[in-house]
């Protein structure tokens, strides 16, 4: 439904994105997950025609962005980052104008502007002002208008940002609803909302995409080893020995020790719960166990692994460059 | 072309807003108190002319009262017409609202349009209600259509060229107050620029006197109908359109 080819923009010096390329297919809910500034708003931006890319190729609903850009637009709901609306308008008046905008017939456009209404729960606002309007209430009304003409694909910018937790869950819960008749592409940089949200996602960073993919396994890939945190009160070189002779362990690291007591990660092959033979080694030696527990591989650590490594790597010819 | 819709959300943010209203309310106050200072001197002259019959010829209400109306509303024009078109372009970026204007699948140009229809509309109401003026000079004396219709005409597209201008202004700043500015101000050039031709003389001193709005409204007011000023007032109105969508363009470009 989105292809996007070596998408690259340049604003002035400034590269804001380098050789974007991705793609989502019909119906799917993807999390395009970076660093503030890392290009996923210029990435919507161009997807969305607001404007053009200085190079590569976007389609939409298998329209080029740029040549058919009229017939992407009649297909896609925007929201942009910062929910731009005419705060002089009352909301149904204003999701009247964006519908007969967007096309939709008159004998069609009072249903469909209730109807959204409904789904966002915005009905008992509906003549008030805009301006005068809580932030998540504003959000709501974004959300409104984008899907106001039922696109096929949606692109929301920081659809959650700035609310309440109770309105965060219910956006999410909302945009949920659209998938499989809608494809949603939806940025954010907060991490588990991607993985509440989405089947996908796309990680990007200082311009440049670095892993993409279904959630899982994406986790997969980075993590081919089970790990669990063992901490335990011990002389640590026999911890080590002891814990490296558990058969299908394959490493064990120390961790920097915590409240005076060394703790370790163990990894194993995936798949394999090594728990239980911990614990028994542990009751074996008399070692005082304190915490015996898996290590969640999630789409976090996935994220946090990558940038972080990015940034170090990227590090030395920050410091050549200043000297 | 979606020109309507974008036309109807222009003149309900005008409507819901208070522009609209206090624009009007106080070009009718100002128009009215000229009017008044303009009919209450005629009536002063045409008492004195009884008693002086060579004066008396030389006084019609033509050239006493709506030749100096119109010149004088024609200066409140060029103090009012920028606030008109201020908002136009210049909030929608300072907003925001420019990027989901743009990504609605309406033309560039239709959006201009209807922006432009827009403020066009307002203009035309507020000119429409001043027809109650000559209408109370109609009830006194006797009126030349002719004159009225071209002066009327002439206010018309005067207006209609200080709006595209500053509908241009509008486009290149996310600034109101900046926009509202720059349109004065290049209104008040193109207005004195026909004072220096004299000086000037020769091929620029006509470059000059052609250029000035004021010089091309002076026929209209005297009741002259002349192609060459309806062409002039078309032609900037169309140039400074056409550069609108070009700024509206690059802009886009930059991002």
């Amino acid at each position: 439904m989105i292809e996007v080819e070596r998408l690259t923009k340049h604003y002035g010096p400034v590269t804001a994105i380098r050789d974007v390329s991705f793609a989502v297919a019909p119906g799917e809910i993807v999390g395009f997950l970076g660093p503030n500034g890392a290009g996923k708003s210029t990435t919507m931006r161009i997807l969305s025609c607001f404007m053009p890319a200085s190079s590569g190729t976007a389609k939409v609903a298998g329209f080029d962005v740029f040549r058919d850009s009229m017939a992407v637009r009649q297909r896609i709901g925007y929201l942009p980052e910062n929910v731009p609306l005419y705060s002089e308008m009352r909301v149904a008046s204003y999701l009247d104008f964006v519908a007969e905008v967007k096309g939709v017939g008159r004998t069609l456009r009072r249903s469909r502007v209730a109807d959204v209404m409904e789904r966002c729960r915005i009905d008992d606002v509906q003549h008030r002002l805009i301006g005068k309007l809580s932030k998540g209430y504003r959000q709501r009304v974004g959300l409104a208008q984008a899907i106001v003409n039922d696109p096929a694909v949606l692109i929301l910018d920081e659809p959650t940002i700035g609310l309440d937790p109770q309105q965060i869950t219910e956006i999410r819960a909302l945009i949920k609803s659209l998938a499989g008749d809608h494809t949603v592409i939806l940025s954010t940089h907060i991490l588990p909302e991607v993985s509440m949200v989405c089947s996908g996602v796309i990680i990007i960073n200082r311009g440049s995409i670095v892993a993409q993919g279904a959630i899982d396994r994406l986790v997969e890939d980075f993590f081919p080893t089970a790990r669990v945190h063992v901490q335990v009160a011990a002389p640590p070189a026999a911890v080590r020995e002891g814990l490296g002779k558990i058969p299908g362990v394959v490493g064990v690291h120390e961790d920097p020790a915590s409240d005076g007591l060394a703790s370790y990660v163990v990894e194993s092959a995936r798949g394999r719960d090594v728990r239980g033979e911990i614990f028994q080694l542990a009751a074996q030696q008399g070692w005082q166990l304190r915490e015996l527990r898996r290590a969640g591989m999630t789409l976090e650590e996935v994220f946090i692994r990558i940038v972080a490594g990015e940034e170090t790597a990227a590090e030395p010819a920050i410091v050549e460059a200043e000297s | 072309m979606k020109i309507w819709p974008i036309f109807k959300k222009e003149m309900r943010l005008y409507f819901t807003s208070p522009v609209a209203w206090v624009i009007i309310t106080m070009f009718l106050f100002i128009a009215g108190y000229f009017f008044y200072s303009i009919f209450a001197f005629y009536t002063l002259a045409s008492m004195q002319s009884a008693m002086n019959p060579q004066m008396a010829r030389e006084l019609n209400v033509t050239d006493s009262v709506l030749r100096p109306l119109f010149s004088n509303v024609s200066v409140i024009l060029l103090l009012l017409m920028p606030l008109i078109t201020m908002r136009l372009f210049a909030e929608e970026r300072r907003s925001g609202t420019i990027e989901l204007l743009l990504t609605f699948p309406v033309r560039d140009g239709a959006v201009l349009i209807g922006k432009y229809l827009a403020a066009l509309t307002l203009y035309a109401i507020m000119l429409a209600l001043t027809l109650l003026y000559p209408g109370i000079v109609l009830y006194f004396a006797r009126v030349e259509w002719g004159p009225l219709l071209t002066g009327y005409l002439g206010l018309l597209l005067m207006g209609a060229t200080f709006l595209a201008v500053g509908i241009f202004a509008s486009s290149v700043t996310e600034n109101q107050i900046v926009a509202a500015i720059t349109t004065f101000g290049t209104l008040l050039i193109l207005w004195v620029v026909g004072w220096s031709a004299e000086y000037v003389g020769g091929p620029w001193g006509r470059v000059l006197s052609h250029l000035s709005i004021l010089e091309h409204f002076d026929t209209f007011a005297r009741g002259v109908l002349d192609t060459k000023d309806v062409i002039f007032y078309l032609d900037v109105t169309l140039v400074a359109l056409f550069l609108t969508l070009r700024s509206l363009e690059t802009r886009r470009w930059k991002g």
